[in-house]
């Protein structure tokens, strides 16, 4: 009984074969499920990047600007907010801030960006939506991971980490266009 | 003085101590009296805790919306702190009491320092509560920084922590005194181990909370210019993590406590459910690791190996129990006579007797429910899709609700009549209590995690976007999703009221259990006073099996599901 104590040696007494077959059964899927990470890393296609530095919040804002100013295509809607579409390849930059994703960023479907995430000043969340990946942004590091758009179309950044009371007004825009 | 009278002063005066007449054990008076106090101040927390629950989940129903956003995210915060910390870890001490006074017949150690301990706790917790609730300190329990809550919240938090250290380590000095005064043969009781494995890991678990809280406290009040986002979150959950495993072991420990009191049932094997408990203890520090997974800065390397070397040999731990359990459960009632087909001992378990039902149902929900889609959420790519979505607080409350909190609600249908000795009184609500309750969490759970598949953020008060530049629609199912956790949170408020009413009414008003209501009414299974444990040999354990096997594939293709899921979406690297 459990709540008594108990004498003797019970350290020996016999399995119940029910027990060693259910624990090989549950050791070796925790086999099965430690090798599936690896093998996503191998041969799999959605792995979060190792790529990250220290950097001061305004050094981080300079480069997002400094593209700004360099790659901005126009201005979405009456905003006031740039839309900014950088060369395939390239360096893009994302801030993060109360309560903003700045700026609007346009890629090319099926091309690969070197996206920064950046916040400058409490944490945020990357939710991009509707295709649903989720990253943590932390001010003073940059997060770099290239990313493919696969689809055409309008996506969503909202913010998923709680930031203060307009956490909720925090959304940002990601641009999807066929390659021209 | 004279030298008599000097050791007299020094020598351990006699204390009062009565025998159960429901399990024969010796019940020491001061060890009943913090028993009782703890268990009482917990559950008024859950009270109004849970009432802050039930306002947050009817504003996250968008056809509600109750509550404005800043008094939505000051009581979100106050509702993880107050059950979380305060209503589990309250009801923890009142079980790391039973386990080692009760359970092995000894007076408690130093009941003195108990109280001391009690007393931190109750002003840590008041002053961490109010200063959540006067709106300066809505930081979420988890408090990440940079944002900074006001001093008195860290304070209270350490304060607290100090007095469910101070709890620990009257159980330890209980454990010491009872071994030399020999109030118990052999080895200790399981339920007593797996509490023992909840305190070890309670003292892990405090020493990180002063290594991230002290800093932190000293931050907010500018004594130190800084604090690193990454590492505070990394010492963190090294503590809020390592509290989710104490629960895990009270909640089991529990689960086996009750099975023994209501069915007189015993472990298959003392080896195998013993060394489950151990593997909690030498593998889950690192399990810190997977609320670290979508976070810059940190290597995959050492996400896979903490999260899964680690990680799957705690939950080899919990599937041994949950296989363990049922089987212990099975072998009593087939003993009992019940062996008609491959369920007929489940069918003819006490359904009736809310200690049970409660306790099944906690079973069953943490495994299929919480125990899962933990282990998903917690699979490093697989984190990409769920994390800090609604998905998290859906898990959760399948772990720490229906698993812990209900099991802790079940054990306390038994702490009434034998700590409290009343009757319970509304035996009728009490009966309905365990399935009212279970339905309405395993509804938040599931329709949380069905939200947050589809995208749905955790902690947000407005999915509509409301006053933003721009809006983005989620599908319709998100809304319906969230309308019927709404109606989940009502029936799981109102579960809780009735526990809260059965519970408390009967401690002020129940009927004084003495020596003819005890064998007018027993609670205790025959046969379970006495001592016999070991393993059931060659019984066949049919149902059993069927049970882990229907588990077991629930849990690889919804595995396989998710990585489907993760296959489609745009390629990260
Ligand atoms: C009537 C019962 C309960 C209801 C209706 C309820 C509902 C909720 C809801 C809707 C959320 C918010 C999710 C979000 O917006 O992020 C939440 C958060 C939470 N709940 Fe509960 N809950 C209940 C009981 C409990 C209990 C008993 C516990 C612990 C033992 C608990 C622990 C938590 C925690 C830790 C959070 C997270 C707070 C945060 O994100 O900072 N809940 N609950
Ligand atoms: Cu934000």
């Amino acid at each position: 009984m459990a709540i008594h104590a108990v004498k003797g040696n019970w350290w020996n007494e016999p399995l119940h074969r029910m027990e060693i077959i259910w624990i090989s059964i549950a050791f070796v899927w925790g086999l099965v499920m430690f090798s599936a990470m690896i093998y996503w890393h191998i041969a799999g296609q959605q792995n979060l990047s190792n790529e990250a530095y220290r950097i001061d919040p305004e050094v981080f804002a300079a480069r997002a600007e400094a593209m700004a100013d360099q790659y901005t295509i126009g201005e979405e809607g009456d905003t006031g907010v740039p839309i900014v579409q950088p060369p395939p390849g390239s360096d893009v930059y994302l801030i993060a801030r109360l309560w903003e994703w700045w700026p609007v960023l346009q890629f090319e479907k099926d091309q690969s960006y070197r996206l920064h995430l950046s916040s400058m000043d409490w944490q945020h969340g990357f939710s991009l939506q509707p295709t649903n990946i989720n990253i943590q942004v932390h001010p003073n590091y940059d997060l770099v991971l290239t990313i493919t758009p696969t689809e055409a179309g309008e996506f969503f950044v909202v913010c998923n980490e709680f930031c203060g009371i307009g956490h909720h007004t925090m959304v940002g825009k990601i641009r999807v266009v066929d390659k021209k | 003085m004279s030298v008599g009278a000097l050791e007299g002063a020094l020598a351990w005066p006699e204390e009062k101590y009565r025998i159960c007449g429901d399990t024969g054990l010796r019940v020491y008076a001061k060890a009943e009296t913090l028993i009782k106090v703890n268990a009482v101040v917990g559950v008024v927390f859950l009270a109004v805790g849970g009432l802050f629950g039930l306002l947050v989940a009817l504003t996250r129903w968008p056809a509600v919306h109750l509550l404005p956003a800043e008094w939505f995210y000051t009581l979100l915060t106050a509702h993880g702190a107050a059950v979380l910390l305060f209503w589990i870890i309250f009801f923890e001490m009142a079980i790391l009491y039973f386990a080692s006074a009760i359970l092995l017949n000894c007076r408690l150690a130093a009941p003195k320092f108990a109280w001391l301990g009690f007393i931190l706790m109750v002003v840590g917790s008041l002053m961490a509560t109010v200063a959540v609730l006067q709106g300066e300190s809505s930081v979420m329990f988890t408090s990440y920084v940079p944002m900074k809550a006001a001093p008195h919240f860290y304070l209270g938090l350490i304060l607290f922590a100090v007095g469910a250290l101070f709890g620990c380590m009257v159980f330890f000095g209980t454990l010491v005194i009872a071994k030399e005064e020999k109030t118990y043969e052999g080895s200790v009781p399981l339920v007593t181990f797996g509490a023992i494995t909840a305190a070890i890991i309670a003292v892990f678990t405090i020493a990180s909370g002063a290594i991230i809280l002290i800093p932190t406290f000293l931050w907010s009040i500018g004594y130190i210019a800084n604090i690193d986002s990454l590492t505070y979150k990394l010492v963190w959950w090294a503590m809020g993590h390592s509290s989710q495993q104490i629960n895990v072991s009270a909640q089991v420990a529990i689960w086996y406590a009750i099975a023994a009191l209501v069915l007189g049932a015993k472990p298959l094997s003392e080896k195998v459910s013993r060394s489950a408990f151990l593997l909690y203890i030498l593998f889950l520090q690192l399990a810190s690791a997977h609320h670290l997974l979508a976070e810059p800065g940190i290597s995959s390397e050492w996400k896979v190996f903490n999260t899964s070397y680690a990680i799957y040999l705690a939950v080899l731990g919990s599937m041994i129990h949950g296989m363990s359990l049922p089987g212990a459960i099975e072998a009593a009632q087939r003993r009992r006579g019940f062996t008609k087909g491959i369920f007929g001992w489940l069918r003819q378990a006490p359904w009736d007797n809310p200690a049970f039902s409660g306790m099944f149902i906690s079973l069953v929900l943490f495994g299929f429910l919480g125990g899962i889609s933990g282990v998903v959420l917690g699979t490093e790519q697989i984190n990409l899709l769920l994390h800090n979505t609604l998905y998290v607080p859906g898990h959760f409350h399948a772990t720490v609700v229906a698993g812990t909190t209900l099991a802790f609600m079940a054990i306390t249908y038994l702490v009434v009549p034998l700590i409290f000795r009343r009757e319970l009184i509304l035996p009728a609500v009490a009966k309905w209590q365990p399935y009212i309750f279970g339905i309405g969490v395993a509804g938040i759970s599931l329709f949380m995690m069905g939200a947050g598949t589809l995208g749905v953020a955790r902690r947000h008060w407005d999915i509509t976007f409301s006053d933003s530049v721009f809006t983005f629609d989620y599908p319709g199912t998100a809304f319906l999703m969230m309308g019927l956790n709404g109606i989940s949170a009502i029936l799981a408020a109102i579960g809780g009221l009735m526990y809260v009413v059965v519970v408390v009414g009967s401690i002020l008003f129940g009927k004084v259990r003495d020596e003819a209501a005890i064998k007018a009414n027993p609670i205790v299974a025959p046969g379970a006073a006495v001592s016999s444990y070991g393993g059931e040999g060659t019984l066949k354990l049919p149902g059993t099996i069927v049970l882990v096997s229907v588990f077991f594939l629930a849990f690889v293709l919804y595995y396989f599901i998710n990585w489907k899921f993760l296959s489609e979406v745009w390629p990260l690297s």
